[in-house]
């Protein structure tokens, strides 16, 4: 039986998209079957993210109206052994979908793949309610920024509320020179204000436009900071004990003789 | 006093103002209130209040802001009031 994971964060361009993108190849490359399902209808862009947007034929719109069955609508993704791609429908809005033929979806899809990855619209609206409702588990995507935490707490209480308990924060887009000098909420604050548990922080990369400009995860590229914490992700969605990434230690020589005179940086 | 503060004193850090703001809007945000609500809530306590003592209206307080939670472990809103009192009326009894 597989599991059902959904990315979402409320605020819009935080990164639901790649952390789905990079999470699915993550998962796939260890050996894992994967869906990916993009439900923001409409606005789909996990498409693109991934690089398979010309390869799409049918689409989710299609599967739960009936019009196809769910095996011709999955694009297979033929960089990563086990992973697939289920695009949301373009020419459609929200309501083209609803909660209950989610959950039916889900209960399928989980019959044959270990992990079923869905990409949540920004928003609390149809398309979130739509996206949460097959899920056993939740990932809230947040930067450390007022606006997007604000709007985190907010989808954390929605989460609960609809038998989501325990949602994981993933922290994107942290600056360490920021944090450092006091311009940027460093980690502890933020889960301090939410509250619930840490699945990662994804440092700040250029590599990620470079990496979502060609439409290739840059959790395959090894020189990529990003790409290492979500490797790391992927590990802890499956159940393994990584340890966070320390922000703070850039093992620098000024921060080796910060150390050495007692005066490391809080 | 600001400038000679920003001169001789470390300016706050914009991330304890964003930790303020924060922490501020979502005690609204979680406890889903409005200022008119407060309001609409101050009027009908003062109305209560009245009924036993005399109590000084300008100088009413009423917040909502964040305690510790009974086992300590998190925080959960709270309605905090102060309510200076002029007089205690004992003509109810």
């Amino acid at each position: 039986m597989g599991e059902v994971i959904v990315v979402t964060s409320g605020k819009g361009g935080v990164g639901k998209t790649t952390t789905t993108a990079n999470i699915g190849v993550g998962l796939a490359l260890a050996g894992k079957k994967v869906v990916l399902i993009d439900t923001d209808i409409g606005l789909r862009n996990l498409d693109v993210v991934m690089g398979l947007e010309n390869r799409i034929v049918y689409d989710l719109v299609d599967v739960v109206e009936g019009f196809c069955r769910v095996k011709q609508a999955l694009i297979k993704d033929k960089r990563y052994d086990g992973l697939y791609l289920l695009p949301a429908a373009q020419t459609r809005d929200k309501t083209a979908v609803s909660p209950q033929q989610m959950m039916k979806l889900c209960e399928e899809l989980r019959e044959e793949y270990d992990y079923i990855v869905i990409d949540c619209p920004a928003g609390i609206e149809q398309g979130f309610k739509n996206a949460i409702a097959g899920a056993d588990r939740a990932v809230v995507v947040t930067t450390p920024e007022v606006s997007a935490v604000r709007d985190a707490d907010r989808i954390i209480g929605l989460l609960e509320a609809n038998e989501l308990k325990n949602p994981k924060l993933l922290v994107n887009r942290v600056r360490i020179d920021m944090v450092k000098r006091g311009d940027m909420m460093n980690i502890d604050d933020i889960i301090d204000i939410l509250a619930i548990g840490l699945i990662g922080v994804v440092p700040d990369d250029e590599k990620i436009v470079v990496s979502t400009n060609k439409g290739e995860p840059a959790i395959t590229d090894d020189k990529s900071p990003a790409g290492q914490a979500y490797r790391n992700i992927a590990k802890r969605i499956m159940g393994e004990a990584v340890p966070f990434l320390n922000l703070e230690d850039d093992g620098g020589l000024m921060f080796k003789l910060k150390k050495l005179f007692g005066l490391k940086a809080t | 006093m600001l400038d000679l503060l920003k001169i001789f004193g470390k300016p706050k850090a914009s991330k304890e103002v964003a930790k303020e703001r924060l922490k501020l809007v979502l005690i609204h945000d979680r406890a889903n209130v409005s200022p008119q609500f407060l309001e609409m809530l101050k009027s009908e306590i003062i109305k209560v209040i009245t009924n036993y003592m005399d109590v000084d209206e300008s100088a009413l307080d009423i917040q909502l802001t964040r305690t510790k939670s009974d086992d300590g472990k998190s925080t959960v809103p709270a309605l905090y009031a102060n309510i200076p009192i002029r007089n205690i009326r004992n003509s109810g009894k």
